[in-house]
């Protein structure tokens, strides 16, 4: 390069500036023209304006049931778990990773056990968070496939991870974290608002 | 082109240098003349790249990139166009095709050493041209709105949340909303038929001109260019491309045809490896195919990605594993370094680089075959296993390779 700028093969000090300068300033304007197009790839008004939450009757849920419902274009499952299935709660434990749920995937009112307001009521994201596949219910006991010690839960057919059913996540599987339990509320007994935590705030 | 250079062609080399391209690409560009098989897999991928480019072009014509209207318009090209369907068989399976073509020419440098130097470079250009292929692959298998392509990409882009700090945003970045919605679909598109072709056009250009810069290896691994003709100053052991090559060439084609064809007319799902049978099912954001597995090509990487269970430091499983996958492909960059043998080709390399390539080539296919399958603990510690035997090919590569026993290379080419 610095033979086509002087002749005697050696930019002057004066030269050197300009050039430095010069693709300083090209640099600060390719910067900021680049601007508009990365931003223009962010999430839109429009996107940002949907997801407001969805309100959801369960009077008709019966024990053993899983709902689906969709919130923010993600799946949410209602779970209303029978006894025996809250009693496995407990057993499984040892083969969770995070069985007090401290790690921040929930809201305060879901950190317990069975990871819910009303015990029985399960409330969660129905996303894996290895990958974001949506796992099985597989509510059989010891199947084949899953092994003998199987007492029930949710089991990710992208990687293998396992879930209990509160959605803990087992040990030694790609999930990282617990599933996430969304923001949500009872306006009754038996209605359900998920994505907010009151009528007023939605 | 005749000697006797005719008035008009004298009108255009002194506007364009159109006779000297045609010598020095083609008409004197000297190729060892011992090329065998392997040979013909870079003139056949470019024949791939060129129906893709085609048909890819009158896909447009009638696809759809909107997510309530994508599907529909898949099935509307193969059902309602006129032949629409041959069109897509000939994308579709022009993609697997492109995978295996490219799969052997990478083999092909692997085994003759065409990577090492002076042709380091064109190597790595190379590589430059498999990453995108990968991303055309990825992007143009999510526009038909299936099940698979949802899901798969799904998981694609969530591999972009295991990244510290940033990674959140830059999967709402990616996706232009707070999930895999419409605004994917769009802008996924954009790449695949606008970003993507343009960047592998000039990727392809740019390594053919490296090629001809260094020169073809041949299968000795030996440097023609280092026997010269002392008058003419042309190799003893090279052949003008064409006509030898070009007719050669052409002869690939014609086999690569019949096989390409078959496909299209009589398997083009090839058995759900080329086009997945839950693909023909519209996306369902509720609701995960009870297996999903990518396409064939990808699947060794996708075992590498699920067979890492543990956390291990202060890094996550996940995170480990996108790591892992990533590393599985990239790891071919470094070929040109790790390798310390004196010789260059297969024929001359000792029993232990044998040995190791054959390990690499089994794990290789175990992984693939892996990546097909539903996720059991026997095949993730197998796809451990496997993994482990995958890169230690590459890591153990500047060790073995020197203490290996080597032949003598050989002065000339030979048969």
């Amino acid at each position: 390069m610095a033979d086509s700028f002087s002749i005697n093969n050696e930019m002057s000090g004066r030269r050197k500036f300009l050039v430095a300068a010069t693709s300083v300033a090209g640099g600060v304007a390719c910067a900021g023209i680049a601007t508009p197009f990365v931003k223009s790839m962010m999430p839109s008004e429009r996107a940002k304006a949907a997801g407001a939450p969805v309100e959801v009757d369960i009077s008709r849920l019966e024990p053993g049931m899983l709902l689906m419902v969709e919130w923010r274009g993600r799946v949410v499952w209602i779970l209303d778990r029978t006894p025996e299935m809250l009693a496995t709660l407990e057993k499984l434990e040892p083969q969770l990773a995070d069985p007090g749920s401290d790690k921040d995937q929930q809201p305060d009112y879901a950190k317990n056990r069975t990871r819910s307001i009303k015990p029985a009521i399960l409330v969660v994201e129905g996303i894996c968070t290895h990958l974001g596949c949506s796992p099985v219910f597989r509510k059989d006991i010891a199947p084949q496939d899953l092994g003998a010690d199987w007492l029930g839960g949710f089991f990710c057919p992208c990687h293998g991870s396992k879930f209990d059913l509160a959605g803990r996540v087992y040990k030694s599987v790609p999930a990282p974290t617990n599933m996430v339990v969304p923001p949500h509320v009872y306006l009754s007994d038996n209605v359900l608002l998920i994505g907010a935590e009151s009528k007023e705030s939605a | 082109m005749s000697k006797q250079k005719n008035s008009f062609l004298e009108w255009i080399d002194q506007r364009f240098p159109m006779t000297v391209t045609w010598r020095e690409h083609l008409s004197e560009y000297y190729a060892p003349k011992n090329f065998n098989f392997w040979y013909f897999f870079g003139s056949l991928a470019l024949l791939v790249l060129v129906n893709q480019l085609i048909t890819g072009i009158f896909l447009t014509m009638s696809y759809k990139p909107d997510a309530s209207l994508a599907f529909a318009s898949v099935e509307y090209i193969m059902r309602d166009v006129d032949y629409g369907w041959l069109i897509r068989y000939m994308h579709s399976t022009g993609a697997s095709m492109f995978f295996v073509v490219v799969y052997l020419h990478m083999f092909r440098g692997m085994i003759y050493g065409s990577y090492r130097k002076p042709r380091e470079l064109l190597w790595l250009i190379g590589m430059a041209i498999f990453f995108v292929l990968m991303s055309l692959a990825f992007t143009g298998y999510i526009l038909p709105w299936g099940q698979m392509s949802y899901w798969g990409a799904q998981v694609i882009v969530s591999m972009f949340e295991a990244i510290p700090f940033i990674g959140e945003t830059l999967h709402n970045w990616i996706l232009g909303d707070f999930m895999l919605s419409d605004a994917a679909l769009n802008r996924f598109f954009a790449y695949h038929v606008v970003t993507l072709p343009v960047l592998i056009v000039v990727l392809v250009f740019v390594h053919i001109i490296a090629l001809h810069e260094v020169g073809s290896n041949n299968p000795d691994g030996i440097e023609i260019k280092e026997n010269k003709n002392p008058e003419t100053k042309i190799p003893v052991d090279g052949i003008p491309f064409h006509p030898y090559y070009t007719v050669k060439d052409i002869f690939g084609v014609v086999g690569f045809l019949i096989v390409f064809c078959g496909i299209i007319f009589f398997a083009p799902e090839m058995g759900g490896y080329f086009l997945e049978y839950n693909n023909f099912i519209p996306a369902n954001t509720l609701q995960t195919p009870d297996h999903i597995a990518p396409v064939w090509y990808f699947t060794p990487y996708y075992s590498m990605l699920r067979a890492v269970t543990v956390n291990f430091l202060w890094i996550d499983a996940k995170l480990w594993g996108v790591f892992l996958m990533v590393a599985g492909v990239a790891v071919f960059c470094f070929l040109p370094w790790l390798d310390r043998s004196p010789v260059k080709s297969i024929r001359y390399k000792g029993p232990i680089f044998k040995f190791a390539l054959a390990t690499f080539v089994i794990s290789f296919f175990v992984l693939g075959w892996l990546g097909t399958q539903s996720p059991t603990p026997l095949y993730t510690l197998l796809a451990q296993i496997f993994s482990v035997i995958y890169f230690a090919f590459f890591i153990l590569m500047p060790w073995y390779s020197k203490i290996d026993k080597t032949k003598p290379e050989p002065k000339r080419v030979t048969k």
